[in-house]
């Protein structure tokens, strides 16, 4: 939906630099960034979404940004052939797990920080503080590990290298991040980086709620919170779905 | 034009969903059984998680064996009281079976189950009914109609709390419905169906009821048990998508109806033929799927942290 107001942002975007330009005396703040859009609604119809990320820098610099999912536990499971057919068999469970995980830069990563500044701001797979959830040790750890992140990568939900900011002139920057059908819902934290001389120069993080809204949400809401009471009522609606197709078909 | 599933949690075309759900009720009215056993492979092809398959499907049931049982009804082809009994088992079967359900999804083990029970009993269903309904054809190529028989006696009659089912004729032990009600349930849990592939020729032959009773009854007591199973499912695992069991029901319904009249111009017995076959290609399939290498050994879940 959001896709094709392209030039209307980019007006925007423009009045807002303009807007940070002319207030630069005042404030001296080296990074200033904003979403097109605060809120991602899952509605009936969602397909997707895309959210436009923009602002304005004090000077030259690459940008960097990192979109964070709420964070759990994952259980991965792999497949082993017993007796001729294929059984999960193995099973690892992993904390500090974030359910969406995207990050958009100016530059490849490799080119504007040190190794230890990424691992500090948890950029790249590799930075993730995830973790198995037990102390046990398993010599599976790193295949499973490898497993999650390629899996999540496939659902669209790790874009470890998703996204490009792009600068209109030296100053203003975009960066659009695709958000896919399945998104999870929940809070997630957008950090801007302003990166000077491989070394952070400006911060600004602002968050982003996906949540459902409309019919499903309250669907969704109903069978979680009032689980016995949603049984019931679907039961009573296919009774009388099915009574109603009887007293339709017996005429015909 | 897409719908999203608030429980299944994704976005599939409508269109799509109504025309599963036509085709299955087509097939259903056709054949008289209630497709479920087609349905759920289905639903987990197209995406849907099997959880939310089963147990949505459970509910679509409730709602197809209603405005089935209501036709029934009014040709008084129903036994309430053999219903009664075969309910007793069945609700306690399908507490056993969500419960067991729970538990295999804990262990991550639910899709394999589901898969095997169903390679199992269509596989089984299947043969027996291919073998049984060629057998007919056979006869009545070389000597008229087949030799009509009362029930036999056997080991069943037997067993002890005989009562008296008078709409089926039948005095025997009410342990036996009971029991066959049971496994029916766990099954009608595990699989999502409602069990009438299997409830129905064990009511024949090894309860030897009439035959023109049968379906009635067995969709009478498929009614309280899918709702048994609809309910416990959303209660213990939250896998109930109402707007999928919707748009399901209302293809399955307009469906069933025109299936229902194609189904009377075609002879029975060639009907059942294919019935088996297609029974057959579904175990087969899913068999193969068993067997072969999965594009992915690894799968991945994410769980929402607690609280």
């Amino acid at each position: 939906m959001n896709m094709r107001r392209g030039p209307v942002w980019s007006l925007l975007l423009a009045l807002v630099g303009m807007a940070l330009l002319a207030s630069q005396p005042l404030k001296a703040e080296p990074l200033v960034a904003d979403l097109s859009n605060h809120l991602i609604a899952i509605t009936t119809g969602f397909t997707g979404a895309q959210v436009l990320l923009f602002g304005a820098t004090d000077g030259p610099g690459d940008v960097v940004a990192i979109v964070r999912g709420p964070t759990g536990r994952a259980i991965v499971r792999r497949k082993e052939r017993i007796f001729g057919i294929w059984v999960n068999s193995l099973a690892l469970d992993f904390k500090e797990v974030p359910n969406f995980y995207a990050v958009a830069s100016s530059r490849p990563l490799n080119q504007l920080l040190t190794v230890d500044t990424a691992q500090h701001y948890g950029l790249g797979l590799d930075n993730l503080s995830i973790r198995p959830a037990s102390d046990m040790n398993s010599p599976n750890e790193n295949d499973m590990l490898h497993a999650l992140t390629r899996i999540k990568i496939r659902e669209g939900l790790f874009q470890p290298t998703g996204g490009k900011i792009t600068f209109l002139g030296a100053r203003l920057f975009r960066a659009d991040f695709r958000f896919p059908a399945n998104v999870p819902t929940g809070s997630y934290l957008v950090e801007v980086l302003l990166i000077r001389d491989g070394q952070v120069a400006g911060a600004q993080t602002t968050p982003l709620i996906v949540s459902k809204t409309g019919v499903g949400a309250d669907i969704f809401e109903f069978a979680h919170r009032h689980a016995a009471l949603y049984g019931i009522m679907s039961i009573i609606i296919a009774l009388m779905a099915g009574w109603a197709a009887h007293l339709i078909f017996r005429r015909v | 034009m897409q719908i999203y599933l608030p429980i299944a949690e994704l976005s599939i075309n409508i269109f799509l969903l109504l025309g599963i759900g036509g085709g299955i009720g087509f097939l259903s009215g056709l054949f008289g059984v209630g497709g479920g056993f087609l349905l759920t492979p289905l639903l987990i092809f197209i995406g849907v998680p099997p959880a939310v398959a089963v147990a949505t499907q459970a509910n679509q049931v409730v709602a197809s064996s209603v405005s089935g049982v209501l036709a029934h009804w009014s040709r008084d082809n129903v036994d309430f009281k053999m219903g009664f009994v075969l309910l007793a088992g069945g609700i306690l079967g399908s507490t056993v079976g969500v419960g067991l359900f729970s538990l295999l999804s804990h262990f991550g083990q639910v899709d394999l189950v589901i898969s095997l029970f169903y390679v199992f009993f269509l596989g089984f269903i299947g043969t027996l009914m291919f073998v049984e309904s060629t057998r007919a054809i056979l006869r009545q190529r070389r000597r008229g109609p087949a030799p009509k028989k009362l029930h036999e006696h056997n080991w069943v009659h037997g067993l002890p709390f005989k009562m008296r089912f008078r709409k089926s004729r039948l005095y025997i032990s009410a342990l036996m419905p009971a029991l066959i009600g049971f496994f029916v349930g766990i099954l009608s849990a595990i699989m999502g169906v409602g069990g009438a592939f299997i409830m129905v020729p064990a009511m024949i032959y090894l309860l030897g009821m009439p035959t023109a009773i049968v379906v009635g009854t067995s969709l009478f007591q498929i009614i309280f048990v899918s709702a048994n199973v609809t309910f416990l499912q959303a209660v213990q695992n939250q896998t109930v998508d109402l707007t999928l069991a919707m748009a399901l029901t209302v293809g399955g319904v307009i469906g069933a109806q025109i299936g229902g009249r194609v189904g009377a111009k075609l002879p029975g017995e060639q009907l059942r033929v294919l019935l088996a076959g297609m029974i057959l290609f579904v175990a087969g399939r899913l068999a193969y799927e068993l067997g072969t290498q999965p594009g992915d050994l690894y799968s991945a879940m994410w769980l929402a942290p607690q609280g």
